[in-house]
């Protein structure tokens, strides 16, 4: 098991580097850090010198991938791009371009993502699985016809659409709920309400029809046939035997995207105003601030593959097929 | 030549993307196997409505993908670009008003200061220039007025739709061999196994009373209303058909080589290849995806500004974002469909018919065209379709965000993030908001409709039990 | 009285009707066997009973009277109250019918009478287990279906089926989906246990030995419907039967005692079930088919206690010719030149382990040797997993050789590249076992036949038309076959084709690896013929794989017995057949039945 995860741990090492050759190129190749300091700079202030101040004051004074002033290892490592990874891989990712420290803002924008996300997961996960149940219980009747029809409905309507509508009828014209916002504490619950009602909703289409194929599958396998013959009851046949297998499927999938919870959603923390990382990426991407926008790819991509290694891990508790070697 | 055609970059691919369709379908029709899987969608009512819906579009897409610029009075070339679709709407284009107007409406949504010819100043809503102008008195005329239209279009539309079920039964006439009474009787009794004529002529004739309905009252009416700088919605939404639809399309046509050929590859020849393959693919995968696609277009943006110059027209420079879009998506999508394919190949490839051919000393590009990707096609096919309405969705996304379509080309998405601030306006403007999201719903519900019927007919986990064994 | 009667059953699925007006009764304690190849309705029979039709499935009409209950009249509830305590099912596939994340302790819980404490039920369980021999019940419990095997599994299943006390078993080709050995094993428990607990027994086969095994009274159907009963055992076998059918599905099979003698096929194939009949359904198969057959259905007409059939030929007696005497088959001497030389041959696989980078090295094929003349066959036996296929495939050059030489008609080939190897590609070819997954679906049947010529060379381009066209005719196909695809065939007519296929690059040794094993009984003969004839008239070497001894008596030279990768006896059929030496050669011919 340790042994496994040693394995797997030291395949994301080149995972990751692949991931900051890609970022490196996006953002440098085209964009040189001159161009970057001319931008920034503005036109009344480039000489040659301001740029070269700029530069070593953001920390891009090196050569991008080879140092032909360097000797030996060095050509390759006295470079930009190793400099960035290195720092990346330990977490310091540097400052914004107004400032601020990329790190500390990501550490305290990170637990409003969570407060949405994570209430939105489970609610979503369970709404899902319920549907799904449901309609697999009422198979082959009118009830289950007009359930796909009506997914496939829900899932042909835009996500911004249940932002825009929730916004408007919930908040706006009923006045139930705060429209945007966030506080802190126990009264964080009333903001979470709408993102996540709206959420779930715009997840429910595709997620129970999903489900709702894996159960079908299940309930045509041979074993379903013997409980039946057994004389188990419909309901212990789909709670206890098709249930537990279908969970299988539907689990581990879930679980790849626990990591990332903590980046949140982008759309939804932007309308609602929410201070997390999901508008903080937004807010960079519209800005065109490429620091963050780097630091937040690297952090996706490192809790993408701890996503990996937990579904893994699940795996191994949901199904005891499956041993890790 | 009072005009010159202009071939825009994604109109060569959009038409080349219909020559393959068209060459596909006469595989189809040639290979007995694939031929009884479309037939089996054609003969759900479901699968064949939804057909019709998209085919709409596609036309409107079409239409709208042949540009052209105009020649002025003095010999030089407009620098607006046209397309047929804008000439055929000519007058919905050029009727604009000053801003704002709900649908339908004779006067302006907001009350502005008028001088009245005697000197008084007055807030009121002034009358449109166009919508509603032909009405002395709006009051009074406008509900009759409105009827009447709706009553002819429903009219025409009810006559266009009968012709054409006349035209339909007189050509199947000729095709069944069968007196015109048998052929009108095939056409509508539904009958299990055969093509669902009926839901054709039904849908058909749905569509052909709404056109009715809105071409009659766009004669003298804003249907939808009028954005901000007055522009028609309408004109608006149906240009931004062919958007969804190049973006829905055009990316499938970079992500289909790539997906087919690493997973194949990665499937079949195992070891080192399949190991650099994945590799790829789980680091593509591990970048979340939003964040690719805006850094990739966050760059593709700078390139644009630095080579400003190089664009005859607003249109082109869109055209090559909105090309360039569908390319970043296409390039970071094609993960999903190469590891299934990588799936299916590795299934495929230890199968007897893979043996026997190995076994002859065949060559392993040639299993892979002969024996493995006809044999994975269904799975290309159902990906295609299911992939469609995701990508028409996400550029709704994307376009919020900021790295979607160019801001000045019509878009559903550009009407969405627009919808934000109108629907905060008071008076609440609604109408833009409404009209994006039916025609997109409409399209994407079609889509998915259509994806699922193709499924089930291609799937062979659904279609083992009618099909393959005895 | 009967404890279950079945009356003029009849089911619809989709548009085919698999039981048409079926009507046996079961006595309590008796043994009922229903005989049938695939697609007979035999299977759809024992789950209209249970009424666990597969969806869109019903019953259209007839009575079942189980117990004195009407079953197709009974709630679900109440149905579900029967199962389990009245009547108990085993399925074919021990493999998928026992849930994958459940302990075989739960499963069989969950089948007890309800109301019993968890102790008293874990005690009725570990009693059960050990009633059905499997060891260690204690710990056996705990265990997930995965980790046991074949066999153990089958066991548990019976276990379960078991649990409630059933009156009535119905076991649905319990053991075809098990090794010859386990076969025999399962066979004798449920026959044991059904006799300790007095159980009627409900058994669904297409294999005649398994019927003589077990059955008191066997039902033949074919096509959907019940042709003929007949009470077996005390003295009076299966050989009593009257119906053309049974009596040919009889001499089809390969027996032991027959060695020798050549195989009677029967024309043709089951008829498809989704049209009506207007006369007997075996009528075109049936060389004694006189005026009524085709025209009028066959009544039932009782022909002793016990023995009834549905035959015109009752009504006359002498209508039947002659029972004909079996053709003795014109065994071939082999020739004198040796095709193919096989040398300690070893295949081994590697296979990841839970050391960081660590690997193991499974040895399949295990130092095996052996020679084939000209015109001579081979019998390569074994049971699954005993490394005859990988063998096989290593002397094809589709699997690396890891140690040994292979010597094709002179020339080395193993430890060739795929380059090198080419050239001798033609001479070795080979047939394989499932008829479905061997063609592509997505190529015309000459299309496949082409793909060796062209890829090998044979024949010019020009002759390549008429040399398909000739092929077909060999293995009895119509010339319009090359413009097909493969599913418009049936399972024998895709053996032919495949047959066919190899044979189109003229190769010197056929391998054939279990080609008649998917296939119907009747089937299977007209290919174990059809591969006799071609070997005589092409002068083939072939290596028959299979794992059926009585199989090779007919068409076999010499018989090589394989076990875990080696070859533990080799001699002629003959002597193999009548005085195995090895423990284990000789256990797989007690198994046959």
């Amino acid at each position: 098991m340790i042994r496994y995860f040693l394995r797997r741990l030291l395949y994301a090492f080149p995972i990751l580097i692949g991931v900051n050759l890609i970022t490196f190129f996006l953002f440098f190749v085209v964009n040189t850090p001159d161009n970057m300091a001319r931008i920034h700079l503005g036109v009344k202030h480039v000489t040659p010198e301001a740029i070269e101040q700029w530069k070593a004051e953001h920390g891009y004074d090196k050569p991008l991938f080879f140092n032909p002033q360097q000797t030996g290892v060095q050509t390759v490592t006295d470079t930009l791009f190793v400099d960035r990874s290195v720092k990346l891989f330990a977490f310091q990712f540097g400052k914004a371009d107004d400032g601020r420290d990329i790190a500390r803002d990501i550490k305290t924008r990170m637990w409003p993502s969570l407060a949405i996300a994570l209430p939105v997961f489970v609610i979503g996960l369970l709404a899902n699985i319920t549907a799904a149940l449901l309609m697999v219980f009422y198979r082959g009747t009118r009830l289950e016809y007009a359930g796909v029809a009506g997914l496939i409905a829900l899932m042909s309507i835009s996500g911004l659409f249940y932002i825009i509508a929730g916004q408007y009828f919930i908040a706006k014209l009923w006045q139930w709920l705060p429209i945007s916002g966030f506080d802190g504490g126990i009264d964080a619950i009333k903001f979470i309400l709408l993102p996540a009602i709206v959420s779930v909703a715009a997840g429910i289409g595709s997620g129970a029809r999903w489900y709702r194929t894996i159960f079908i599958e299940e309930i045509g396998k041979d074993y379903v046939r013997t409980a039946r013959a057994k004389g188990l009851s419909e309901l212990r046949v789909l709670f206890r035997h098709v249930l537990k297998n279908g969970m299988i499927p539907i689990l581990t999938g879930a679980v790849v995207v626990l990591p990332l919870l903590f980046t949140g959603s982008l759309v939804t923390e932007s309308f609602f105003g929410i201070p997390g990382l999901g508008s903080y990426t937004i807010d960079a991407i519209r800005s065109q601030d490429f620091a963050i926008v780097q630091a937040m790819v690297f952090l996706g991509s490192v809790l993408y593959i701890v996503g990996l290694l937990l579904t893994d891990l699940s795996y191994t508790l949901v199904d005891p097929r499956v041993r890790l070697t | 030549m009072n005009f010159q055609p202009l071939f825009l970059w994604t109109d060569i691919l959009v038409w080349l993307l219909v020559l393959a369709c068209l060459t596909f379908g006469w595989t189809v029709a040639r290979t007995p196997a694939l031929r009884s899987s479309w037939h089996a969608v054609l003969a759900r009512p479901m699968g064949m409505a939804s057909l019709v819906v998209l085919a709409v579009f596609v036309f409107i897409g079409l239409a709208d993908s042949l540009h052209y610029r105009a020649r002025l009075d003095n010999g030089q070339l407009d620098v607006e670009v046209r397309s047929l679709l804008d000439k055929a709407l000519g007058s919905l284009n050029e009727r604009s008003e000053r801003t704002y107007s709900a649908p339908l409406a004779t006067h302006a949504q907001a009350r502005e200061t008028i001088e009245k010819p005697d000197g008084r100043q007055v807030r009121e809503t002034p009358r449109l220039q166009h919508g509603g102008a032909h009405l002395a008195d709006p009051e009074k005329d406008w509900l009759a007025d409105v009827a009447v239209r709706t009553a002819t279009g429903l009219m025409w539309g009810a006559l266009v739709s009968l012709s054409l079920f006349m035209l339909l039964a007189l050509l199947m006439r000729a095709v069944w061999r069968c007196d015109l009474k048998t052929a009108f009787a095939r056409l509508w009794l539904p009958s299990p196994a055969a093509i669902a004529w009926r839901s054709l002529l039904m849908t058909g004739a749905l569509i052909l009373l709404a056109t009715g309905v809105i071409t009659s009252l766009a004669g003298g009416y804003h249907v939808l209303g009028t954005d901000k700088v007055g522009q028609d919605v309408l004109y608006q939404t149906l240009k931004s058909v062919r958007t969804g639809l190049v973006i829905g399309t055009l990316t499938t046509l970079v992500t289909l080589p790539l997906a087919i050929g690493l997973g194949l590859l990665a499937g079949y020849f195992r070891g080192w290849v399949d190991d650099v393959i994945q590799y790829v693919y789980t680091t593509l995968n591990s970048i979340p995806w939003v964040l690719l696609v805006a850094a990739a277009v966050l760059i593709v943006q700078v390139f644009i500004e630095q080579n400003e110059s190089s664009f005859s027209s607003v249109a082109e420079r869109a055209d090559v974002r909105l090309l360039a879009l569908c390319v970043i998506i296409g390039l970071t999508g094609w993960t999903g469909l190469a590891r299934l394919l990588r799936a299916e190949t590795l299934k495929l490839r230890e199968l007897d018919y893979v043996t026997a051919a190995r076994a002859f000393g065949v060559s392993g590009p040639r299993i892979l065209t002969r024996h493995i990707l006809p044999n994975v096609q269904h799975l290309i096919l159902i990906s295609i379709v299911m992939d469609f309405s995701g990508l028409v969705l996400a550029e709704a996304i994307l376009s919020y965000v900021g790295v979607g379509v160019d801001p000045v080309m019509n878009s559903w998405g550009n009407m969405i993030n627009a919808a934000r601030l109108e629907l905060a306006r008071e008076p609440v403007v609604w109408w833009p908001l409404v009209a994006a999201f039916s025609f997109m719903f409409a399209l994407v519900l079609a889509a998915n409709l259509f994806a699922d019927v193709v499924q089930d007919a291609f799937d062979p986990r659904v279609s083992k039990a009618a099909g393959d064994k005895p | 009285m009967s404890l279950l009667n079945v009356d003029n059953l009849s089911v619809r699925i989709g548009g085919v009707t698999p039981v048409d007006g079926v009507s046996f009764s079961i006595d309590a304690g008796e043994s009922f066997v229903l005989l049938g190849e695939s697609g007979s309705g035999k299977s759809m029979t024992a789950l209209a009973i249970t009424r666990l039709l597969p969806s869109g499935g019903h019953i259209t009409a007839g009575d079942i009277l189980f117990d004195g209950q009407q079953l197709q009249f009974l709630p679900e509830s109440g149905m579900r109250r029967l199962r389990g305590s009245g009547m108990a099912m085993i399925f074919q596939e021990p493999q998928t019918s026992l849930n994958p994340v459940m302990t075989i302790g739960e499963q069989i819980a969950e089948a007890l009478p309800p109301g019993s404490s968890r102790a008293a039920q874990r005690a009725e369980v570990i009693r059960l287990l050990d009633e059905v021999g499997i060891p260690n019940p204690q710990t056996r419990l705990h265990s997930y279906p995965f980790e046991l095997s074949g066999g153990q599994k089958q066991r548990a299943m019976i276990a379960q089926a078991l649990a409630g006390q059933p009156k009535l078993l119905i076991a649905d080709e319990p053991t075809t989906a098990l090794d010859v050995t386990l076969q025999a094993q399962i066979l004798e428990l449920i026959r044991r246990l059904a006799r300790e607990r007095a159980m009627s027994l409900l058994m669904i086969t297409h294999d005649l030995g398994v019927a003589r095994h077990m059955a008191d009274k066997v039902g033949i159907m074919y096509a959907g419907q019940l042709v003929e009963t007949l009470p077996v055992g005390k003295g009076r076998g299966i050989e009593q039967a009257f119906h053309p059918y049974t009596l040919k599905l009889m001499d089809a099979v390969p027996n032991l005692n027959r060695a020798g003698a050549r195989l009677a096929a029967i024309p043709g194939r089951v008829p498809p079930l989704d049209q009506p009949f207007h006369g007997c359904r075996f009528a075109d198969r049936c060389e004694h088919a006189f005026s009524p057959c085709a025209g009028t259905p066959p009544a039932w007409t009782a022909l002793g206690q016990g023995h009834a059939v549905r035959c015109h030929l009752t009504a006359v007696s002498d209508a039947r010719s002659k029972p004909e005497k079996a053709v003795a088959a014109t065994v071939i001497p082999p020739g004198q030149e040796t095709v193919l030389k096989v040398r300690d041959l070893e295949v081994t696989f590697i296979q990841r382990t839970g050391q960081l980078f660590g690997k193991q090295r499974i040895r399949a094929v295990d130092g095996i040797s052996f020679d084939l003349a000209g015109s001579e066959t081979l019998a390569l036996v074994g049971e699954s997993g005993c490394g005859k296929t990988t063998a096989v495939k290593a002397i094809l050059g589709l699997t690396p050789v890891t140690h040994g030489e292979v010597i094709l008609d002179g020339q080395r080939v193993s430890g060739l590249s795929e380059r090198q190897f080419k050239p001798h590609r033609k001479l070795a070819q080979i047939v394989f076992q499932d008829p479905y997954s061997s063609l592509n679906p997505r190529m015309r049947v000459g299309d496949i036949l082409m793909e060796g010529m062209s890829a090998l060379d044979v024949d010019a381009p020009s002759s390549r038309e008429a040399a398909i066209a000739s092929l077909l005719e060999k293995v009895g196909l119509p010339q319009d076959t090359a413009f097909k695809y493969p599913h418009e065939f049936s399972g024998g007519q895709r053996q032919r084709i495949a047959i066919a296929r190899a044979l189109a690059v003229k190769p010197r040794v056929l391998i054939c690896d279990e080609p008649t094993s998917a296939l119907d009984v009747s089937v299977q003969a007209q290919i174990l013929n059809l591969l006799v004839d071609l070997q005589r008239e092409e002068g083939l070497a072939m290596v028959f794989i299979t794992h059926n001894l009585a199989a090779v008596g007919y068409l076999a030279h010499r018989v090589a017995v394989m076990k875990e990768g080696k070859i533990v006896e080799t001699g002629a059929t003959r002597d193999i057949l009548t005085r195995p030496q090895h423990p284990y050669t000789q256990g797989l011919l007690a198994a046959v039945i």
